[in-house]
């Protein structure tokens, strides 16, 4: 097999008559037991990628192969080396957790007694356990997003794929799930998954790829890319003009470009946003200045956007969000 | 074993995996077989005691007349359930899960038709049951097996269609909108309610021929034990051009969808 789990070489995929490019030449290699980004706004043509690189669409040009296999010509192979885990937690209102996990191994040929094991298993690591027997459309949103990613891994498939793992989840479900993650790596598994949030990625990804209309507009390490992106901003308030003139002088030099300075705030450009706030507390408060308010400013997608495309990283409403707006987009784009 | 047969065997054991799950949401949700019912149950009661007074079929008690045409009409129903269902799955990117999985491609497809001939078969016997409360009495016992299997077997066959509906429709209630013009004319112009005698040349010569009368002739034909001509065949060689027709379009529809 090869160093990568996925290969893909110029993939292009059209939708319609109109051919709207959803791809446009989309080169990529994921390393076997990493996590592997693709961030993006909506309609960047994430899912698109995602759904080619696990056999759901075809390509309409270009090569891809997942583990080692050609995803147009040996897809049964493909399948049995991958997990999915889509947009939208595809999971069967009517039956319950379990009931889930098991359908799920069955269609993946697994053995029963195995299955049921793996089902009790996976819904016990995912804290699920205790409504295992409970019909799926009980849960909460959170609880149905683990029960998804569990149903990805039932047949314990090396590659993973997610596609929006954390989109509309509270800030606590996101921390499980990046725990989640993160401890499937650490057991080996690669994980591709799209994402809209550089937060996210730069949680969880060592490697990047920054699609914009269906093309990789940047790529690299998440700490080459944020150093390409723009910076945390540390923004700093004081009661009166003269303590933040005084201010300026005394902090300058935290910052990696000229110290923003107007009326009573202070602006920084700095790398670590923790220590450059702690340092710049400490000289503060030993000058006597009196703080009033202080911000770190991480830099938003939005500003990713801006900076490598001069335009925001926004898409019309109608494609945003529940699942119908992933119909409207195959709408829009037939 | 040889590669083919065990591939054969996943396929089976697929289809009835995904049949199962489908059958499942009846157990989930009890009403909605009753739901289901309540159309049917409403026809047999408008016509038998509202419109039956005043329809005459020659030689026949009305009600017998009656019955096995709603039966058609019922399991003819019973596959805009499979429109429906399909649309819900993709909808909520459950056809997307099942697409990247080492299933068989055809499973998706057949284990929903399946589980909806099932469903279909239920609500037949129930159907009968209530026939028989307002008066209907079929001939015997064995004919009217052959004359289910010929409905169900249409019906099954007619599936496939709303299958593509199903797939090719944006969301489940434009899937179930799109199936009524599809569904209307082929019931309500029929003899499924009233003998053709009555009716206008020009409309009598679609509705005598078209494959739901021919169903309906052929049920009611070995329901009541009387003649009913090639209308068995007919219907059988209906459904099998349908199926030829209608699957490959809708497993078509199938690849593209996700």
């Amino acid at each position: 097999m090869s160093l990568y789990a996925v290969e893909a070489t110029n993939i292009v995929r059209t939708f319609g008559d109109d051919n709207f490019r959803a791809l446009d030449n989309v080169t990529l290699r994921v390393p076997m037991g990493e996590v592997f980004g693709l961030l993006g706004p909506n309609g960047s043509g994430k899912t698109t990628m995602i759904r080619i690189l696990s056999t759901v669409l075809s390509p309409t040009e270009g090569v891809a192969t997942v583990a080692g296999f050609d995803v147009v010509k040996h897809p049964d192979d493909v399948r049995v080396n991958i997990g999915l885990a889509g947009q939208f937690a595809a999971v069967d209102d009517n039956l319950t957790g379990f009931e889930n996990l098991r359908m799920v191994g069955l269609l993946n040929h697994m053995d029963k007694a195995r299955v049921v094991r793996r089902a009790r298993e996976l819904l016990e690591e995912f804290g699920i356990a205790d409504f295992g027997n409970r019909l799926a459309r009980t849960y909460s949103g959170g609880m149905r997003r683990r029960l998804d990613l569990a149903a990805a891994l039932v047949a314990n498939p090396p590659i993973l794929f997610l596609d929006e793992p954390t989109t509309g989840l509270d800030p606590q479900s996101r921390q499980d799930l990046w725990n989640i993650i993160e401890s499937l790596v650490e057991g080996g598994t690669t994980v591709l998954l799209t994402t809209q949030y550089l937060e996210e990625a730069d949680r969880l990804c060592k490697q990047l790829v920054v699609l914009d209309h269906g093309k990789i507009i940047a790529e690299g390490t998440s700490a080459e890319l944020k150093s390409q992106l723009g910076n945390t901003v540390l923004v700093l308030t004081f009661a009166t003009t003269s303590e933040s003139e005084k201010a300026v002088s005394l902090i300058a030099d935290l910052s990696t470009k000229p110290a923003n300075h107007e009326g009573l705030v202070v602006e920084l450009t700095v790398d670590n946003g923790p220590a450059a706030a702690a340092d710049a507390l400490r000289r503060i408060d030993g000058a006597h200045l009196v703080l009033t308010g202080l911000q770190l400013r991480e830099p938003s997608l939005d500003d990713v956007f801006l900076s490598l495309t001069g335009h925001k990283a926004e898409e019309p409403a109608v494609l945003d969000g529940a699942p119908q707006g992933r119909r409207s987009r195959r709408k829009v784009q037939a | 074993m040889h590669p083919s047969r065990t591939s054969l065997r996943w396929a089976v054991s697929d289809i009835l995996t995904l049949a199962r799950r489908n059958l499942m949401a009846l157990v989930r949700i009890p009403t909605s077989l009753v739901f289901a019912m309540i159309q049917p149950v409403m026809f047999v009661l408008l016509f038998r005691y509202v419109f039956g007074g005043v329809i005459k079929v020659p030689g026949l008690n009305y009600v017998n007349f009656l019955i096995p045409g709603i039966l058609v009409q019922t399991t003819i129903f019973g596959a805009v359930g499979t429109a429906i269902g399909l649309a819900e799955d993709l909808q909520r990117g459950l056809i997307e899960r099942f697409k990247a999985l080492p299933m068989a491609r055809m499973a998706v497809l057949g284990g929903r038709t399946l589980a909806d001939t099932a469903r279909n078969l239920m609500i037949l016997v129930i159907i009968t049951g209530v026939g028989m409360l307002v008066g209907f009495r079929p001939h015997s016992f064995f004919p009217y097996l052959q004359a289910s299997l010929v409905m169900l077997t249409f019906a099954y066959c007619l599936s496939w269609g709303f299958a593509y509906v199903g797939l090719a429709a944006p969301n489940s209630e434009t899937a179930q909108a799109m199936t009524f013009p599809l569904i209307f004319p082929l019931t309500f112009a029929s003899n499924i309610f009233v003998p053709t005698a009555g009716m206008p040349w020009w409309l009598r010569g679609f509705v005598t021929n078209q494959p739901v009368s021919q169903t309906a002739e052929a049920v009611r034909g070995l329901m009541l034990g009387q003649p009913h001509g090639q209308s068995t065949y007919i219907s059988l060689a209906w459904a099998i051009g349908l199926v030829a027709l209608l699957a490959p379009l809708a497993v078509r529809r199938f690849r593209k969808a996700a």
